[in-house]
């Protein structure tokens, strides 16, 4: 079967695109958004035309805010406007700012979306992330080891727990990777969304390994009486299941497809970065996961051997 | 044949929720509406950190709750429809254990956050403090006690507006200036009995929001819990306090941490982009699955269709909150609860291939893919337990749709499916006409790439 043959290869090609994508998370993607650091963001629209950014930062300069203005919105479709970002402002702060936004009145705006996020519950969301992250890795591998535990020949059930961190490891930092290009050519930035994809993507992209790993369990059983080595059997249960696997997968990438193209902004990020991440959790069952065993399998015997 | 009455039942009851959920919806008075979460309707969210250092640890919970009470009174005068208030933990990942109580307060539909804040936020604390000397600075100068500090010192004497039972707008019968009358509860009555004891001749200080208004002298011990608190008051001045005082003391001083407004233009739009993009990814799912797996592809997108009526009730009848990631989450359900169908039409094919009958085949392709099948969604419920456990409203909104999802789609995959599966005319059972049918891809029969499909246990 060309995966079991080609299995260094794919490893290689795994390993240079973990690589980038961890390199390209790092180095572009730490961008965080307030949820996690604390601050505000505000967006107002203006119905007769935005005010120039230099003279918002007049009318907001003597309020201290700390302020960041990019224009938004075009003219042509009426919805002219700006997004402010500043440090946490209190009530009076907003008040404050709109206010001088409106030059006492002077000038019509609506505040479309204001978010004010103290610093402790940043720090607590992010605390929080973390762990969850941690939490659901652990969950994860501990119900594969599990579930598979009456499959401890010729390879040991916790092994497939192994190799099925590895291949979560790999589900998560090439949608990081993608998220990273996501931050430097566009506007993305690391919120609770992200997060929330992340954890999505843990848990559903063991789905195709399951079934891949269900399969080579199926067939392990009748192993001894086809006289088929391991490798044998993984590639027949890979070329048996890697259909069914890349159409359950499909379906999924069909939905978030739609989801990309046509549902809000709000999500826009959130569903290509479950995009990226459900296509590498394919490709990590088939191309990853089960070739792993394979080399596991033959690192024992190499000792097995050795040792006699 | 039985099952084809089962089948012809799951249909009507699949158009019958179908037609629940249409009239409901377009009833706008119904009870049943879908709830929308604060980015889809247009409002605002306010969490607000409760300081309960003060509070004795065993009774913080009561103290949050009543924080909770007068919250929402306040809220209610508001006239919000359907507002949200509650209190919450900030648990594990907090910093301090004593700054970790938090309350949340959700006003749909509102977007002047001043009024709201002024409204909620800022209440009066009254407390009584009581005169203590302060030797943290005194020193002694030439064998005299010198204090350091001219001004009297008051410390917190833990009666405070919690035990407020009732203040009334009084006047003076000879100046006719405003009094505030001040009834306290039970408790607060004994505490204030004893510290009028203590203090006689002393001054008691009355403080709010931590500026003193008046520092009288007790003459006598007060009993019946009441007392009077004269000052400077213009008339305006009096009524606001004692109807803020009535409102409901604070039991716990709050401060704002996190606002959130989102206008209601905004919030129709995303509604609406959600909406399409389902809509939309229904139907891109649908023609993939007839296209590829054929008759057992229609069934699934009928299967699909009791699936997503089901889910909308469920919405309605639980109520499940929608937010953006709400919907976003339920999109991603409706891909994944093809995967249960499809997991077990490639079963099917396979046992079709060796052989068997197309019924046979039906029954044991759900058989033995039921553990996969089992497997797989068990990973993505735990994922969204935890998810549920991280977020705030809106993840939990995605957290709630995705594991609900599962749910309904093993039992729509399983019961559903397999019904109208079962139920239909499979012909000649060898005829290659059923086998086109129940075939799937490109090739009319099975596909090539078989291994071993000699050797059947």
């Amino acid at each position: 079967m060309l995966v079991v043959k080609y299995k260094h290869w794919f490893f290689a090609f795994s390993l240079i695109v973990v690589i980038l994508a961890a390199l390209s998370f790092f180095g572009w993607g730490l961008k965080f958004g307030i949820e996690y650091t604390g601050g505000t963001i505000a967006e107002y629209t203006f119905q007769s035309g935005a005010p120039s950014v230099d003279v918002l930062k007049q009318e907001l300069a003597p309020l201290n805010l700390g302020e960041q203005i990019q224009p938004v919105g075009s003219a042509a479709t009426n919805d002219q406007g700006v997004v402010i970002r500043t440090r946490f402002l209190s009530e009076d702060d907003h008040v404050a700012l709109k206010n001088a936004i409106s030059n006492n009145g002077a000038t019509k705006f609506t505040e479309k979306s204001f978010d004010a996020v103290g610093p402790v519950i940043g720090q607590e969301l992010k605390n929080k992330a973390i762990w969850a992250l941690i939490l659901v890795i652990i969950c994860i591998v501990i119900f594969i080891a599990f579930a598979f535990r009456k499959v401890s020949e010729p390879v040991a059930s916790w092994k497939y727990g192994v190799v099925a961190i590895i291949a979560l490891v790999h589900d998560i930092i090439v949608p990081a990777g993608a998220f990273g290009l996501m931050v430097h050519f566009g506007s993305a930035e690391i919120d609770i969304l992200f997060t929330t994809a992340l954890l999505a993507i843990l848990g559903l992209s063991i789905n195709d390994t399951i079934v891949v790993f269900d399969r080579i369990r199926e067939n392990l059983r009748h192993r001894f009486s086809n006289k088929e080595t391991f490798e044998y059997t993984v590639g027949k249960s890979l070329s048996q299941t890697y259909l069914r696997s890349f159409n359950t997968s499909f379906t999924v990438i069909l939905a978030l497809l739609a989801l990309f193209l046509f549902g809000g902004d709000t999500t826009r990020y959130f569903s290509l970065t479950l995009l990226v991440g459900m296509a590498a959790g394919t490709y990590s069952s088939i191309f990853l996961a089960a070739p792993l065993l394979i080399v596991l399998n033959d690192w024992q015997n190499r000792k097995k051997v050795s040792k006699k | 044949m039985k099952t084809r009455l089962i089948a012809l039942l799951l249909l009507i009851a699949t158009l019958g929720i179908g037609w629940f959920v249409w009239k409901t919806q377009a009833n706008p008075a119904s009870a049943y509406r879908f709830r929308l979460g604060l980015d889809l309707q247009g409002g605002t969210a306010l969490t607000y950190q409760a300081d309960v250092s003060k509070i004795d640890p065993s009774r913080v919970a009561a103290s949050m709750a009543s924080l909770r009470d007068v919250i929402e009174r306040r809220v209610n005068l508001f006239g919000v429809s359907e507002p949200v208030v509650q209190t919450e933990e900030a648990g594990i990942a907090a910093g301090s254990g004593a700054a970790a109580e938090r309350l949340i307060v959700e006003l749909p539909g509102v977007t002047d956050v001043q009024q709201a804040v002024d409204q909620i936020g800022k209440t009066p604390l009254l407390e009584f403090r009581t005169l203590t000397i302060d030797t943290t600075h005194a020193t002694i100068k030439n064998g005299v006690l010198d204090l350091g500090t001219t001004s009297p010192q008051f410390v917190a004497s833990g009666l405070t507006g919690r035990y407020l039972d009732l203040a009334t707008l009084e006047f003076d019968p000879t100046t006719g200036s405003p009094i505030i009358g001040l009834s306290f509860n039970a408790e607060g009555k004994d505490l204030f009995d004893k510290l009028t004891k203590d203090n006689v001749g002393k001054p008691l200080a009355i403080y709010l929001d931590g500026e003193q208004i008046s520092a009288p002298t007790v003459n006598e011990e007060i009993r019946d819990g009441k007392a009077q608190i004269t000052g400077s008051f213009t008339v305006a001045d009096a009524q606001k306090l004692v109807r803020d005082l009535n409102y409901g003391s604070l039991p716990v001083p709050i401060t704002l941490i996190s606002t959130q407004t989102v206008g209601a233009t905004l919030g129709e739009q995303v509604l609406n982009s959600g909406v399409k993009a389902g809509i939309i990814g229904l139907i891109i799912i649908g023609l993939f699955l007839i296209l590829w797996y054929r008759l057992p592809g229609l069934v699934s997108v009928v299967s699909l269709a009791t699936y997503i009526a089901l889910m909308l009730a469920l919405f309605k009848l639980i109520p499940v909150t929608l937010t953006s990631a709400g919907i976003a989450g339920f999109i991603l359900s409706m891909g994944m609860a093809v995967d249960a169908n499809i997991l077990i039409f490639e079963r099917m094919k396979e046992e079709i291939r060796s052989g068997r009958s197309i019924t046979d085949s039906i029954r044991e392709g759900f058989a033995r893919a039921w553990l996969s099948i089992r497997d797989g969604n068990l990973s993505g419920l735990i994922a969204s337990v935890i998810l549920f456990w991280l977020g705030t409203s809106l993840v939990k909104g995605f957290a709630l749709t995705l594991g609900l999802g599962i749910i309904v789609s093993l039992v729509t995959a399983l019961v559903v499916s397999r019904t109208y599966l079962l139920a239909l005319p499979t012909g000649g059972e060898g005829s290659s006409v059923a086998r086109f049918f129940f075939g799937s891809g490109f090739r009319n029969k099975v596909d090539a790439h078989d291994f071993a499909s000699q050797k059947r246990s």
